[in-house]
């Protein structure tokens, strides 16, 4: 019993960071079509921005949003002068484009920061809590993890619901033409999108970095768990994708903790749902009534 | 379609005060000008040498058989076009490489040939985004939710609603437009257009798809706007055109063959003759005409 607890919790924070990546990812589909394959290098490298303040004595929490901050500059930027050219052409263009940014972001993280191995602090204690005579696997830092990223989520469905740049983000994201015509600056507000979408994304890339050892290749694995999360929950729906993170990662931690040598099967389970969801429910779990293209 | 207030005449309007849309009469100054319009994509003439004016208050009528140009020149006056000659005036100034965004801020609004409703927004939140322009809460203070932002916000919405109800469509606000009727998603649309307080309304086939009755009900708001806004309206169901238009353009293969009132232009012999030498298009009239009759719709 102890045990199931403990793989739960850990399966629920884990999963709360998939989430977050699988929101950035749904956020840019949803206004550009375009699965964005460099999402993780550029958390990566905003939480190496963020190391190197902390390391310059700096404390945890201006690092946290100046990170933050450079994520959505970087972004906004991306999208302005890389993305924008090939926004609406062919599919594979975009794709490509997005993967070169991917290599090349990454490979500019070794560059200025080295590609060695550095431990990543969190402002938080690892030591699990005790309940009654038993420690268990949840840390104040599962904690912090779990309620940084419910905050953003409950900032970004304020911002889409109640205001009206959130208003005109959606409407954007649903009809570019229709939207122009009504007076939307929708160049603008997909700007505004890859900014925000960066912010998501490099908050998970700090938050999973937190305790840990971070290096620039260290967000690779949760591009793949981030996608698979978004797909399982429907590409176009952002609660699809806090759904789909949060099963994704408790699959995962059942896997890990049940399987004999279950941690070696985590990628390839990640797979297998992929695999099962396109084959059995290609538009995700929540997917809108209209068809999608794989 | 619900009651629609009756215009009663206000002191001049000018274009950046804030304006309550019921009650005003027709900016006198709000005059759409075409003058020698040609379009060609490629090498095919679209349009050739095409001059209109929309009076202010007036309803305009652009009919003509199919790939006469009407939305090609409709496109034009909304900047999604770029005319390869000719001159376009607004408010007696000349409109040069307008853009769409631009639309709006210019007071001139466009329904679409469907209804190009967002799909995952509700009915209430789509005509907000079509009072948009209105909202005037920077970009940084509605990003950090400032209090303008917010009062702003619930303007819009009062703005929407009341919209709404004047097109007799509030017990829709917040269903998805993909589960509504056509005809109610068309009013909806419309709500959308003219939510934003346009001086000119561009109408782009409002009628298709409409039943006989709805279509009676459409003409009879189209008159009631003219009160406070130019209407520029492209539509193939001639009964309509003839019944609410006070000027009416004629295009046949992108050249204009005629001009004039709704007697004017039936009584001209070209026009007689684009339609009836054109079998093709008077099939296709007539088959729209019987489906309409059956209470049939169809769907762009």
């Amino acid at each position: 019993m102890q045990q199931f607890i403990n793989v739960t919790l850990t399966g629920l924070t884990e999963g709360m960071v998939y989430a977050a990546f699988a929101l950035a990812l749904v956020l840019i589909w949803r206004s550009t079509r375009i699965v964005n394959f460099a999402q993780g290098s550029m958390a990566a490298a905003t939480a190496f921005i963020a190391l190197a303040l902390i390391q310059a004595g700096w404390s945890y929490w201006a690092a946290l949003v100046v990170a933050l901050v450079s994520g959505f500059v970087m972004g906004a930027v991306i999208e302005r002068v890389v993305v924008r050219r090939v926004e609406g052409g062919p599919e594979l263009n975009a794709v490509i484009v997005t993967l070169g940014l991917f290599v090349a972001i990454q490979a500019g993280i070794a560059i200025v920061f080295g590609s060695s191995f550095q431990s990543f602090p969190t402002p938080f204690g690892l030591q699990g809590f005790q309940v009654g005579d038993n420690r268990i696997a949840f840390t104040p830092t599962s904690l912090y993890v779990i309620g940084a990223v419910l905050v953003t989520m409950g900032l970004l469905v304020a911002l889409f619901r109640f205001t009206r740049v959130g208003l005109a983000m959606r409407a954007s994201a649903f009809g570019q033409e229709v939207a122009r015509l009504l007076g939307v600056r929708v160049g603008r507000m997909l700007t505004l999108g890859w900014g925000l979408a960066a912010v998501v994304g490099s908050l998970a890339g700090l938050l999973i970095a937190g305790g840990e050892f971070i290096y620039p290749a260290y967000m690779d694995s949760l591009i793949v768990f981030g996608f698979v999360a978004a797909v399982l929950g429907g590409l176009d729906s952002p609660i699809g994708a806090v759904v789909g993170g949060l099963i994704l990662g408790l699959a995962l931690s059942y896997v890990s903790g049940y399987v004999p040598r279950g941690s070696a099967l985590v990628n390839v389970s990640a797979l297998v749902i992929l695999m099962v969801v396109l084959l059995v429910r290609p538009g995700g779990l929540f997917a809108s009534s209209t068809a999608r293209r794989a | 379609m619900g009651p629609l207030a009756q215009p009663t005449p206000s002191a001049g309007s000018t274009a950046t005060d804030h304006r309550q849309g019921r009650d005003r009469s027709p900016d006198p100054a709000a005059r759409l000008e075409m003058t020698g319009i040609s379009v060609s994509f490629g090498g095919v003439t679209a349009l050739s040498d095409v001059s209109l004016v929309v009076e202010p208050g007036q309803v305009h009528g652009l009919i003509g058989p199919n790939g006469a140009g009407k939305t090609t020149l409709f496109n034009v006056a909304c900047g999604l076009v770029r005319p390869s000659a000719g001159e376009m005036t607004w408010r007696g100034s000349a409109v040069r490489k307008l853009r769409p965004h631009q639309l709006a801020g210019l007071g001139i609004s466009r329904t679409l040939q469907g209804v190009g409703l967002f799909a995952g927004m509700t009915v209430l939140e789509n005509v907000m985004v079509g009072a948009h322009r209105h909202a005037r809460a920077g970009f940084a203070s509605a990003l950090l939710a400032l209090p303008r932002s917010d009062s702003d916000e619930r303007e819009l919405r009062a703005r929407a609603a009341a919209a709404l109800a004047d097109l007799g469509a509030s017990r829709y606000a917040d269903r998805y437009p993909g589960g509504l009727p056509y005809p109610v998603q068309k009013r909806v649309a419309l709500a959308r257009a003219l939510v934003a307080d346009p001086d000119l309304l561009l109408l782009d086939e409002p009628a298709s798809g409409l039943a006989e009755d709805e279509m009676h009900e459409l003409g009879e708001l189209i008159r009631t706007l003219s009160g406070r806004m130019s209407v520029l309206l492209v539509e193939h169901h001639m009964d309509l055109v003839m019944r609410v238009c006070d000027q009416i353009t004629v295009l046949d293969s992108g050249r204009q063959i005629s001009a004039g009132t709704p007697a004017e232009v039936q009584a001209d012999p070209a026009v007689t003759e684009a339609y009836l030498g054109d079998d093709v298009d008077v099939e296709a009239d007539a088959a729209e005409l019987s489906a309409a009759g059956e209470g049939g719709r169809h769907r762009d």
